[in-house]
């Protein structure tokens, strides 16, 4: 607890801001743009925009795993389901839309879909139930593959079978520097990807694309901080790495999960929702463990889908490109209650905690 | 999402931790280093990594360096 106030000190946050103030342009607008779910229910729950000046934007990228997958792969986990398999997923999976359905219709109707808390909780399943077959549905980015590696090398029974989703981080800021108008200068790198892949993951952005990259935790005063210094970087024109999440993150990032990752997966290019189809951007089983993927197992391969529903603009919403209260739909035929689009249903979606933050 | 656990016991690869709510909750340490008594970041049911004293007082002296870096920069 004691430890959570001094994270929080109300004279350092004012401090910060003034320096903040201080370093921010007085003209052009400084763009930053983060990715990860956590940061955006940070900076929106916290208000941290309207502690801003107005040359200051902070934008949010493509940061909510459950968001970016393609309507393909659910389509696969609704196919699975279909074909009698019980599919087993975190909670936040069941309401994503498919191209048609979600796992939650196909459940209403009779499927076999299992909400689980973990991997571990789906490899205890299958065990418990030797004569059913079961499928889980492995959606997240580096933060949640190395689990999924982790109880593949187990050798978990072989009634279980994984449909990989997981997806890689840096793939989508490469695309994001890509997008023509978007114009970053900045970047929030997301802390918990990083205790995984370490700051060295990010060494391209501020080498290749001169792009300043700091690593930030998720208490209100980390984000903060991070601003401040990707400000005072583009203030003396520079674009350097830096870790400001130096609590929990390291250069190289968790070894021992890294090398857990790269036995059980390859890096394959994927479709992320909305964004198109990325070079090396995911991951998939190797073929040594094919026995435990669910596409080859059950012969299920489906890579076109419907991504978006009439109207929404999660494609656009993803990548910064316009806030969710653009979107004709936010709080009107789409909402937390009824979700039109990924970006509504998943807890880390920017719809959803905008939506979430206006409620309260 | 990931939140900060503190290891009271440990057992096969596995830890009973605490978030802080006084409730203890299994979570597999496989991923880590981890002694009882220190701080793991937990995120779905795993360790993901070790947190120490350390680098926590680490951060509140990058904060401090920062803040008071620019100020002295900023009244030359
Ligand atoms: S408000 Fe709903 S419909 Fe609009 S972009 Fe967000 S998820 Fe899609």
């Amino acid at each position: 607890m004691s430890e959570n106030l001094r994270f929080r000190d109300p004279t350092v946050a004012k401090r910060v801001v003034e320096k903040i103030r201080e370093t921010a342009p007085r003209k052009d607008t400084i763009k930053i743009c983060h990715v990860c779910g956590t940061h955006e229910w940070t900076i929106t729950h916290y208000g941290l925009r309207s502690l801003l000046p107005p040359t200051v934007e902070v934008i949010a990228g493509p940061g909510c795993p459950v968001c970016v997958t393609p309507a393909s792969e659910v389509d696969e986990a609704v196919a699975l389901a279909l074909k009698g398999i019980a599919v087993t997923c975190f909670g936040d999976v069941l309401r994503v839309p498919g191209s048609e359905r979600s796992l939650l219709d196909v459940k209403a109707e009779g499927a076999d879909v299992r909400v689980v808390y973990s991997a571990m909780d789906a490899v205890r399943m299958a065990e418990r139930e030797p004569n059913k077959e079961f499928a889980f549905f492995a959606i997240g980015f580096e933060t949640t593959a190395p689990s999924t590696a982790l109880e593949v090398l187990r050798k978990p029974p072989k009634n279980l079978s994984f449909l990989v989703s997981h997806r890689l981080i840096p793939p989508a800021m490469e695309l994001l520097l890509g997008v023509g108008d978007l114009h970053i200068d900045g970047f929030i790198a997301p802390g918990h990807v990083s205790t995984i892949i370490g700051l060295k993951a990010y060494e391209v952005f501020p080498k290749a694309y001169h792009m300043p990259t700091v690593v930030a935790g998720f208490e209100p005063l980390d984000v903060l901080f991070a601003i401040y210094m990707i400000l005072k970087q583009v203030k003396e024109g520079t674009a350097r790495l830096e870790n400001e999440y130096v609590r929990a993150v390291s250069w190289e990032g968790n070894i021992k999960a890294q090398e857990i990752m790269y036995k059980a997966f390859d890096i394959i290019d994927s479709q992320w929702r909305g964004l198109g189809r990325l070079p090396s951007s995911a991951f998939k089983l190797k073929e040594e463990f094919a026995i435990y993927d669910a596409r080859e197992k059950h012969g299920i391969r489906i890579t076109k889908g419907r991504d978006l529903p009439p109207g929404c603009q999660c494609h656009l919403v993803m990548i910064g490109k316009i806030k969710p209260t653009e979107c004709p739909l936010f709080m009107k035929a789409c909402t937390p209650q009824k979700p039109v689009g990924a970006c509504m249903v998943s807890i880390e979606g920017t719809c959803r905690i905008w939506a979430k933050s206006s409620m309260m | 999402m990931a939140i900060p656990a503190k290891v009271v016991k440990i057992q096969d690869g596995k830890a009973q931790v605490d978030f802080g709510e006084g409730v203890l909750r299994e979570v597999d340490i496989s991923l880590v280093e981890v002694k009882v008594g220190e701080y793991v970041l937990v995120h779905a049911g795993y360790a993901i990594q070790a947190l120490s004293q350390e680098e926590a007082e680490e951060t509140l002296r990058l904060w401090r360096e920062l803040l008071e870096a620019e100020s002295s920069h900023g009244t030359k």
